[in-house]
């Protein structure tokens, strides 16, 4: 049976080329702007460009802080794009006060000041753990889209399934249990990117 | 580390791609589509499209093909030409364009930058600049060294506007340009490689990303574009058009000499 799988449409940005990658792998997403119906689906994407503070206001406005907690909490797969991974943390240096998702510990850091920002274009992924079904299929050099201003800072090492280097080595793909994110653009990110989005529907 | 990026530029016209010498003799070159996707395969890293036409007739028609492009192409591209304000922009967005570039607008109005960035995220207003050189007209005696300085010009590079090409920048910048498309009116269609002066003095200045533009002719341009110029991108034309390099071409011969790219 063929995983339902719905992409979280919460004002921020626009879901137009990640619905469209699922397509073109086959795949139907369905754009939910509200949580009623959270429970129906198997597995989440939660993408999103914009403020950290402006996305969790969004998200408390429309109801899905708990639903999307609860989610995650019953163990479905769920997977965080660009700032919908940020969204997953305790906290950003973005936006001061106001808290994340708070599903995986860590907070959001802002890249030094010496960097070109954002951080935009092709940068290499690193493998940190091995043998993860995130990975399946992908070879050596792993190329993706990134345009963010900060990057992930997870408290436990082991959340940390590829990082990548931009002055400094961060988190650029992160799997803790049945959550998973990634700091690039999968759907813009070629055939590396379809081939991520597909391992996370088939395999996760 | 973050590679370099190489990025083929399309004018597009009536919904074709055309091909044109300093926009004389346009000559029909195809589908965007198809062209869209030739450049995916070779392993272009960004596309930018130039709507050169810009009645409002046509403006349905480069909808409808980014429309078509953005369902077929699964990396970033840049629609530009003739966008006027916030409904444009929006209507490009939606249509599924990544990034908009604005020139003209946002010389006329600098608000539009700003607003365009607080509504729809700085990541996808690039704010190009056509700029050229100003020619220090005083007679040699009376000469003394002075900085190089650029104009920035708008419609096509038709009028002159009196902003300086690296405060216009830095201004763009601070309103929440997530980019600068930095195209010289000088080198622009020489072919005797990229102005580097002009690139090193904006991109130097700047803590966003800087497209280098204008001037691409043959494959060592792109490298010193990277290493002198301190671009972080390059944009390029004809010289894909033409076949007479491919982008993994120009990308080989740069790893050859120790510039990060994506192969």
């Amino acid at each position: 049976m063929k995983a339902k799988v719905a992409i979280i449409d919460y004002g921020m940005g626009n879901l137009y080329s990640v619905r469209n990658s699922f397509k073109s792998l086959g795949m139907i997403a369905d754009i939910i702007e509200g949580p009623e119906k959270i429970f129906s689906y198997d597995k989440l994407i939660l993408p999103g460009v914009g403020a950290f503070g402006d996305a969790m206001e969004e998200l408390t406005a429309r109801g899905f802080i708990e639903p999307l907690r609860d989610f995650i909490s019953a163990g479905r797969p769920f997977l965080g794009i660009c700032l919908g991974m940020q969204l997953l943390m305790e906290k950003s240096e973005e936006s001061r006060g106001i808290k994340g998702l708070a599903v995986i510990k860590g907070q959001v850091r802002k890249f030094s000041s010496k960097l070109k920002c954002p951080h935009m274009g092709w940068n290499k992924i690193e493998k940190v753990k091995k043998g993860l079904k995130i990975f399946k299929g992908l070879g050596q050099d792993v190329y993706a889209y990134f345009c963010h201003s900060y990057y992930v800072l997870p408290r436990s090492r082991q959340a940390m399934a590829g990082r990548t280097d931009y002055g400094i080595k961060f988190a650029s793909v992160i799997k803790e249990g049945n959550v998973y994110g990634m700091q690039f653009h999968p759907e813009k990110s070629q055939e590396a990117g379809l081939k991520l989005l597909r391992n996370f529907i088939e395999l996760c | 580390m973050l590679t370099k990026r190489i990025i083929p530029c399309l004018d597009v016209k009536d919904g074709r791609v055309v091909k044109g010498v300093r926009f004389l003799s346009l000559k029909d070159a195809g589908d965007p589509v198809e062209t869209a996707c030739a450049y995916e395969k070779q392993k272009a890293d960004e596309l930018v499209f130039l709507d050169i036409t810009a009645s409002f007739e046509a403006r349905k028609t480069l909808i409808d093909v980014v429309r078509r492009v953005a369902a077929n192409l699964f990396m970033p591209f840049t629609v530009g030409g003739g966008i006027r304000g916030i409904e444009d922009i929006r209507a490009l967005l939606n249509a599924g364009a990544d990034k908009v570039s604005i020139n003209t607008a946002a010389v006329d109005n600098p608000g539009l930058i700003s607003e365009a960035a607080k509504r729809f995220g700085s990541q996808c207003i690039v704010v190009a600049i056509d700029a050229k050189k100003i020619v220090d007209t005083r007679s040699a005696k009376n000469r003394r060294p002075s900085a190089d300085k650029w104009e920035v010009y708008t419609h096509g590079g038709r009028t002159a506007t009196g902003f300086d090409a690296v405060r216009w920048a830095r201004r763009a910048q601070d309103l929440g340009a997530g980019e600068i498309l930095l195209t010289s009116m000088d080198y622009d269609g020489t072919k005797d490689g990229y102005d580097i002066r002009l690139t090193r003095a904006v991109s130097s200045s700047l803590k966003i990303p800087v497209i280098a533009s204008g001037g691409a002719g043959g494959k060592e341009h792109f490298l010193e574009v990277f290493k002198k110029g301190g671009a972080d991108a390059a944009l390029a034309a004809s010289i894909f058009h033409y076949g007479e390099y491919t982008v993994g071409d120009v990308k080989k011969y740069l790893r050859s000499k120790g510039v990060n790219v994506r192969i």
